[in-house]
């Protein structure tokens, strides 16, 4: 088999220029060794500051910001790229390597069309004429499912679906015939319904066209579907490298393994949910232009027990948090707590039903203040709601910290020096702090690396055996709501489609919208996107 | 025709608050997030919120050509107001010394001075809205007539100094990004700081100086009569066009460069980069179009000064344009010179500024292309 391409003992730095003190050199890969062959696919995982995408990026020979790669061989059908000059370099992106970014939405330019974007590279680089490349992205159009392949390209990036974007992006990468594409987390930001369409569209388009790829990605599950060798990474080194059957199955290191079983947590639901602490009956919303994005929801939660609730983006799932904590009043409908109805507007309520229900964000970054320290964030609520103020303030907070398990030392951090799990961990401590008796998550860990992930999803179980504090989880993850929730609702386009007891919710018989969605999930099992495609063509085929 | 001031004003700004939410996604030149929901709702509600959901382009437009007659209305008023508050009168300024009670009450009688302020004002209101502003106190000719001359040699200079910077500072501006940091990047920014710095009567002497004394190759006075041929004006308005050049290239470059770096750190111009094009291809055909709105709207800014603020480079090199003109009916408070003067430069202002609106929306392709 020959080699397309050969990384050998790569070293990648970069500069950072820390306030106040001489510029630094980071070295963010080091010693990192792989090949791919034609028409292979190799997977590169691991956790946000890997060095996964900068790996990728080398492909390029391209580092981005202040990124500088100063040692080992990239080899690109056995000629090392990194010794080019810049014309040299220069013709082979877009030809000969392509890449795939991660937001399509950000990546293709908003002033032109589609189609003059796609086949831009193969025209620039002599590839082949117009006619021959309009073609040939019409073919790839086709390939990858885009709806009205021959009219696709007249359209303006922001006219078409992030799905659509993601595989048009695609058909970018693959249009000048390359002999190598990366892909940096291509479906890391779609729904999971979408997410299967464009695995599968991209999985096709590889084997049609032979081309050798890079996949990137923090989703081993994804991974597993697509490529034929897996490395994971860590902290810029290998951590284990070998076939995708030996990874998944035989996996040698404890950090792989543990990415492996990471969405293994299960709890059983609470047996008894008759009770009726939060109580939605009938709630529509709207916004101020009349476009309505809740339609007649009613669902219920009792004390001390978590009720999930899933579906893809804008089916509506925040808006009822927003509706819950009254920031966006509901045009009918009404939301008891604790026996009492909740006035519709943020205005008409009082403190202490304010106090009672505090809210967690996906963004820990933006929902805290950047010049407050942890000590101000958590002691906030406390002077606000208790009124504490001075050394009793003081050990509140600290207690409340040991609570987060992050102790004392980071009580005078700014949030730019925490990571984003401690970042969130604050945010739950802030929550904590007003003593609530239901807390709204909002995609809490959505934004997190898996392992991350589950520590915040632990932390928020061992507070609600503590505190016996309610949760609203809203999330698109199914394993998430296997792991954590007592009930579950299930939203689709601004409708409650399905509501009750996790068991009841997640098994059969579904509906169609249920069924789609939990046969969207990626397991950790290898052919499962073969399956899964094999039986939708079945049942269409069956209609 | 009087009460078309309030009536044509609310209309508009009523439909501000439906635009305002997508116009304030636009106008920044950042791509937003499509909102697919809004595509598919149902809307119900006025004719107007309607129309604004089915053609926004439309929409938009409209409602930047009615908030600019809204507010030269407003303008007006505040014209006629501020001069109504100004101290002393042309009566009393007029006679000077020899000013009798007697003298003063007759000449603000003659003038109509006696009459309340707000009929003054709806009488000129209606003489302005049909191309009328009256006599001048002091020469007793038609205001109009004074005007079209001076305004056209204003017109004349700004339209020469705006050929040559427009281009200029954006071009610059690119080049600048092309060459980012390096030393050409850093003589552009010297140099046009330096022009933007020094005040412009001191850059205008400092071009006579030069150019008309010591080389002896421009003209100057640069005063132009109207017997004059075209190559003698533009010989004659050289030292002045320079002048305006150096005073306002220097803000529309830095926004030029400025817009485009900040595309330039955009997700789509890595996308080019790593597909391999060239720098210049780069900067012209991706960065450059989603870099418009914002520096458009400088570019307008410096226009609308380059016929508004030119009084002094007008004074410094004797030429007989809009802004002296201003500057002596005021000193005799000669009102209706004043008004007219007034309300031309804002409609100037609010034309320029409206045209820049209307390009920026235009160069969004989110709206000239809706879902």
């Amino acid at each position: 088999m020959p080699e397309m391409l050969s990384v050998k003992n790569l070293k990648i730095e970069a500069t950072s220029y820390p306030p106040g003190e001489p510029p630094k050199t980071v070295t963010l890969v080091e010693g990192v060794s792989f090949t791919v062959q034609k028409g292979k696919v190799l997977g590169l995982i691991g956790e946000s500051g890997a060095g996964k995408s900068t790996i990728g990026l080398s492909a390029l020979a391209y580092g981005r910001g202040g990124v500088r790669i100063t040692g080992g061989e990239v080899l690109l059908d056995g000629k090392d790229i990194l010794t080019l000059d810049k014309t040299g370099i220069r013709s082979i992106r877009g030809a000969r390597v392509c890449y795939v970014a991660q937001s399509a939405a950000a990546a293709f330019n908003p002033a032109h069309r589609l189609g003059d974007q796609v086949i831009e590279a193969s025209l620039r680089h002599g590839i082949m004429s117009r006619d021959e490349a309009k073609k040939r992205a019409l073919y790839l159009f086709r390939v990858l499912g885009l709806p009205n392949p021959e009219t696709f390209g007249e359209r303006y990036p922001h006219q078409v679906s992030g799905g659509q974007l993601q595989r048009a992006m695609t058909a970018m990468a693959l249009c000048p015939n390359p002999e190598l594409i990366v892909f940096d987390e291509p479906t890391t930001a779609l729904d999971v319904t979408t997410q299967i369409d464009v695995l599968a569209a991209i999985k096709h388009a590889i084997e049609e066209t032979h081309t050798a790829a890079l996949y990137i990605t923090h989703d081993l599950a994804v991974v597993a579907q697509i490529s034929d060798d897996i490395m994971v990474l860590r902290h810029g080194k290998t951590v284990e490298y070998g076939t995708t059957q030996q990874i998944i199955e035989a996996p040698r290191e404890d950090y792989t393994r543990a990415l492996v079983s990471v969405r293994q947590t299960k709890r059983d639901e609470a047996p008894d949910q008759t009770g009726t602490q939060l109580k939605i009956e009938h709630v529509s919303a709207g916004y101020a232009n009349g476009f309505k994005v809740l339609h007649d929801v009613s669902m219920h939660l009792p004390k001390g027990q978590t009720l999930a609730i899933v579906g893809e983006s804008g089916s509506g799932k925040s808006t009822l948090a927003r509706v819950i904590t009254g920031l966006l009043p509901p045009t009918e409908g009404r939301i008891t707590f604790e026996s009492k109805e909740l006035p519709r507007a943020l205005k008409g309520r009082s403190n202490d039903e304010l106090r009672r229900i505090q809210m967690i964000y996906q963004m820990a970054d933006t929902a805290m203040n950047p010049r407050q320290t942890v000590r101000d964030i958590v002691g906030r609520p406390l002077s606000f709601y208790f009124g504490m103020h001075g050394a009793k303030k003081t050990a509140r907070v600290k207690e409340l910290l040991d609570q987060i398990e992050m102790g004392t030392k980071f009580l005078d951090r700014y949030p730019a020096e925490l990571s984003g799990g401690q970042k969130q961990r604050v945010a739950i401590a802030r929550a904590l702090a007003a003593e609530p008796e239901l807390i709204l998550c909002d995609e809490p860990t959505s934004a997190l690396d898996p392992l991350v992930a589950e520590g915040i999803l632990n932390l928020l179980l061992k507070l609600q055996e503590e505190t016996a504090v309610s949760y609203v989880f809203i999330t698109h993850d199914i394993a998430i709501v296997r792991a954590i929730a007592d009930s579950v609702a299930v939203m689709h386009r601004g409708k409650l489609v399905r509501f009750g007891p996790k068991s009841k919710v997640l098994s059969p018989p579904f509906d169609d919208y249920t069924d789609l969605l939990l046969k969207s999930v990626p397991e950790m099992e290898i052919g499962w996107l073969e399956r899964v495609l094999k039986t939708r063509r079945m049942e269409s085929a069956g209609n | 025709m009087m009460e078309s001031g309030p009536m044509t004003g609310p209309v508009p700004t009523d439909g501000t608050a439906d635009g305002a939410h997508p116009r304030s996604a636009d106008l920044s030149g950042v791509p937003a997030k499509p909102n697919p929901a809004e595509a598919k709702g149902e809307i119900d509600g006025t004719f107007w919120r309607r129309f604004t959901f089915r053609r926004p382009l439309a929409a938009l437009i409209l409602q930047r050509l009615g908030l600019s007659v809204g507010l030269l209305f407003a303008v007006s008023l505040m014209i006629s107001g501020g001069i109504e508050a100004l101290p002393g009168d042309f009566a009393t300024t007029y006679l000077g010394q020899s000013a009798t009670p007697q003298a003063v009450e007759n000449i603000r009688k003659d003038l109509g001075l006696d009459k309340p302020w707000s009929e003054r004002y709806l009488s000129w209101l209606g003489g302005a809205v049909q191309g009328d502003f009256g006599t001048s106190w002091a020469s007793k000719n038609s205001v109009g007539e004074q005007i079209g001359k001076r305004l056209g040699n204003s017109l004349f200079l700004a339209f020469f100094a705006a050929i040559v910077s427009v281009p200029l500072a954006v071009g610059l501006g690119m080049l600048a990004v092309q060459f980012r940091n390096r030393l050409p990047d850093k003589i552009i920014n010297v140099v046009s700081l330096a022009a933007i710095s020094l005040p412009e009567f001191f850059v205008g002497y400092l071009l006579i100086m030069f150019f008309a004394v010591k080389f002896g190759v421009a003209t100057f006075p640069a005063t132009v009569y109207d017997s004059m041929s075209l190559t003698e004006r533009l010989s004659a308005i050289a030292l002045p066009v320079a002048t305006l050049v150096l005073v306002v290239l220097a803000h529309m470059m830095r926004m030029t460069r400025a817009a485009i770096l900040n595309v330039m750190s955009s997700a789509y111009v890595e996308t080019a980069e790593l597909k391999g094009l060239g720098m210049f291809r780069i900067i012209a055909r991706h960065a450059a179009p989603n870099a418009v709105a914002p520096v458009i709207n400088v570019i307008a800014l410096n226009l609308a000064y380059l016929v508004v603020g030119v009084v002094v480079v007008e004074v410094v090199f004797v030429y007989p344009g809009m802004g002296q003109y201003m500057v002596d009916a005021v000193t005799v408070r000669d009102m209706p010179v004043v008004q007219a003067c007034g309300l031309i430069f804002a409609a100037f202002y609010i034309f320029l500024n409206m045209a820049a609106d209307i390009i920026a929306i235009l160069a969004n392709p989110r709206l000239r292309h809706p879902r």
